[in-house]
């Protein structure tokens, strides 16, 4: 695994619909000087930037690393961009901890970011090109019908996936920077919405928004403040169209989950790991990744949802922050699950931190479920 | 309805209209209009009234010499709404009059604003100059104000010239026919339909064609409430459609069915377009209609 790597610092924008007061740079900026500031460090203490976003469809600006270096006190250092479509923010962040564990940089600052009010995401996935030989229907025609093969194949009720969205939205109403805030939120409330891609109602979707997350990462020399310690670090991608793919317990993410427990020494994830942040934009993801990273047996995992595992007070709690179907700036949503396990372990998530959290997972998962990324940090150095 | 004899139009109106002597202070104000610069004039307690006044309505003293350019810029501190516009009014569509406390003033100036819809409009908005043409020294020298410039529109549009790429050609060729070409991977023993020309398993190349029937099972489907071009109505049905002899499935759209009929394990048959229409386009097949044979059992 190279050498060691921590988190020292997070910076997160208030995560809503519209942010037309910042330009994109004055929004990944404001990011970026928070995680500088809980680091107490400044640009000049950076040595490199990583940067990750979405499709450049999505705000329509092509390269725009070239365009933020300014904004990222980026100029005459090494500056890069991800694009690993939606796991993207957390590949962002295993690059940077790459340069740290590989011995070239001390400190790397990653940033990562979406103002989806400035275009419209499910426009730039669905392009329709001329002589596809596929109906894409943007991303909940996509993911629902293997939502509905999972409900199948498990047997599991029909409300599960309303539990999760209402699980997920009471953590934001803990979380300051979590978008969505419905007090009141119930089960009844979710079942209420209509279906978009049925089986998923408009309360189990994530929203569109507008964010940017940042995080400083450190080699252990050069390590200020409260460091959050990487213990593994994995990716893995699988293609989209192949015989005999698993779409709703993909291959990728069983061999990622392998790789980056191997890694921490964790041979049961649900007993040794303290809290999950996950890539669940939709609710039944919850479920179906809980078994897809081996917090459950095949068929189980929504059993563990059921009975409150996951929850805030649960014994294994998923997505405290509110998650994804909190708040979704797409290309920061995984950053900002590797950001809050790293705020867990760090003790300083504040009113959703979970009590004694010391190892944390963060995963991330993009194109269709094809990408993965995923970390287990800790309290204690590796 | 006839006209009563005894009710008619009268026009008051000063032939070419009143001279008026501004004095030194407003003089000094509409020249720096003409000249395009905003000025208010500073009162003996400091303060800067905008538009300028002779006699500080404060005190009763005369203002003093001092002229300070303020603004161009502003911000509204209050406002109503017009909705139908009078001759004379300087906008033709629905507009605002607002008091504007420019940039450096201390007191405000009542103009019109036209912030193209009414609910762009609120107290605290920025707003910034719209100048004539062709100033004359008048405070209709300042066309109106408009809100400041908060988000610009841009417009990125690619064209290309797309071309079907060998293995699609071959697939597209085969539609066009009414067939469903696909393709067995020789060390995978996999069928891919469409026809692709390497296995995205193994790599290896997959040399022939494989004609595949146009009938298959549905192995998942999502039922879609919003709307898409390609599909007739919502809701509409895309599923997953494993054709018979094929490994791997392909996604288009069910019809001739209600969307709360269809089911997973459905068999279905592609429904094409009559012969005459056919082009090399998956348009060519209108959707999968169910067969009627029994539910196929998944795994």
């Amino acid at each position: 695994m190279g050498n060691r790597c921590a988190v020292i610092g997070v910076g997160q924008t208030h995560y809503t619909t519209r942010r037309r007061d910042v330009s994109i740079a004055g929004l990944v900026r404001e990011a970026a000087l928070r995680a500088l500031e809980d680091a107490g460090l400044t640009f000049k203490d950076i040595d490199a930037v990583v940067i990750g976003k979405a499709p450049d469809l999505f705000e329509g600006v092509m390269m725009p690393e070239a365009y933020l270096a300014d904004a990222l006190g980026a100029a005459g250092k090494p500056m890069m961009r991800v694009h690993t479509a939606g796991s993207v923010g957390g590949s962002t962040a295993l690059v940077g901890a790459s340069l740290v564990q590989g011995g070239v940089h001390d400190r790397v600052l990653v940033v990562a970011f979406e103002k989806q009010s400035e275009s419209n995401a499910t426009w730039a996935l669905s392009t329709h090109l001329p002589f596809s030989s596929s109906l894409v229907v943007g991303a909940g025609g996509y993911f629902a019908p293997h939502i509905r093969e999972y409900m199948r194949r498990s047997g599991a009720p029909g409300h599960i996936g309303t539990l999760v969205a209402v699980k997920d939205r009471l953590n934001a109403l803990k979380n300051p920077y979590a978008h969505l805030k419905i007090p009141g939120i119930d089960q009844k409330m979710v079942e209420s919405t209509p279906m978009l891609w049925e089986p998923i109602r408009y309360l189990e979707t994530c929203p569109s928004s507008d964010g940017a997350c940042a995080m400083v990462l450190s080699s252990e020399s050069a390590v200020t403040g409260v460091p959050a310690w990487v213990h593994g670090t994995a990716m893995r991608s699988e293609p989209i169209f192949r015989a005999g793919r698993d779409m709703v317990t993909p291959q990728g993410g069983k061999d990622c989950a392998a790789d980056v427990y191997r890694q921490a020494g964790i041979a049961d994830p649900r007993r040794q790991i303290d809290v999950a942040e996950t890539y669940v934009p939709f609710s039944w993801y919850e479920p179906m990744w809980l078994e897809n990273l081996g917090f459950a047996a095949e068929g189980e995992g929504w059993k563990l949802t059921e009975s409150g595992a996951t929850a805030l007070d649960g014994d294994i709690p998923w997505n405290a922050s509110g998650g994804v179907l909190s708040s979704n700036p797409i290309g920061a949503s995984g950053l900002i699950r590797f950001a809050e396990a790293a705020l867990q372990v760090r003790g300083m998530a504040g009113e959703h931190q979970v009590d004694g959290a010391r190892t944390a997972l963060g995963h991330a998962y993009g194109g269709g479920a094809q990408f993965f990324a995923m970390w287990i940090v800790g309290r204690e150095k590796p | 309805m006839p006209s009563d004899p005894l009710v008619t139009q009268h026009v008051l109106e000063f032939p070419g209209g009143y001279t008026r002597s501004t004095g030194p202070v407003v003089g000094r104000f509409l020249s720096e209009l003409r000249a395009r610069r905003i000025v208010g004039v500073r009162t003996a307690e400091g303060r800067v009234l905008v538009p300028p006044l002779e006699y500080d309505p404060a005190t009763g003293e005369p203002v003093t010499g001092e002229y300070v350019e303020v603004g161009p810029a502003g911000t509204v501190t209050t406002w109503n709404w017009v909705h139908e516009p009078l001759d004379g009014h300087p906008l033709d569509r629905p507009f605002a009059w607002a008091l504007i406390k420019l940039d450096g003033a201390d007191t405000a100036l009542v103009h019109a604003v036209d912030p193209e819809h009414v609910k762009a409009m609120r107290t605290g908005m920025r707003v910034w100059p719209v100048w004539r043409d062709q100033p004359t020294g008048h405070i209709t020298d300042i066309s109106h104000f408009v809100p400041e410039v908060t988000k610009i529109v841009s417009n990125v549009r690619g064209e290309y010239r797309i071309q079907a790429g060998g293995a699609l050609r071959v697939f597209l060729e085969g539609i066009e026919r009414g067939v469903f070409l696909g393709g067995r991977c020789d060390r995978c023993d996999k069928v891919y339909v469409p026809y692709r020309a390497a296995c995205p398993e193994c790599g290896g190349v997959i040399p022939d064609t494989l004609e595949l029937p146009d009938t298959g099972t549905i192995t998942t489907f999502a039922i879609n409430n919003l709307p898409d071009p390609r599909a007739p109505q919502v809701p509409f049905v895309s599923a997953y459609i494993l054709l018979d002899g094929a490994d791997i499935p392909m996604i288009a759209l069910i019809g001739d069915v209600p969307a709360h009929e269809v089911r997973q394990g459905m068999r279905v048959k592609a429904v094409w377009v009559p012969e005459s229409e056919r082009t090399a386009s998956m348009a060519n097949i209108r959707w999968f209609a169910p067969t009627g044979e029994p539910d196929v059992e998944l795994s």
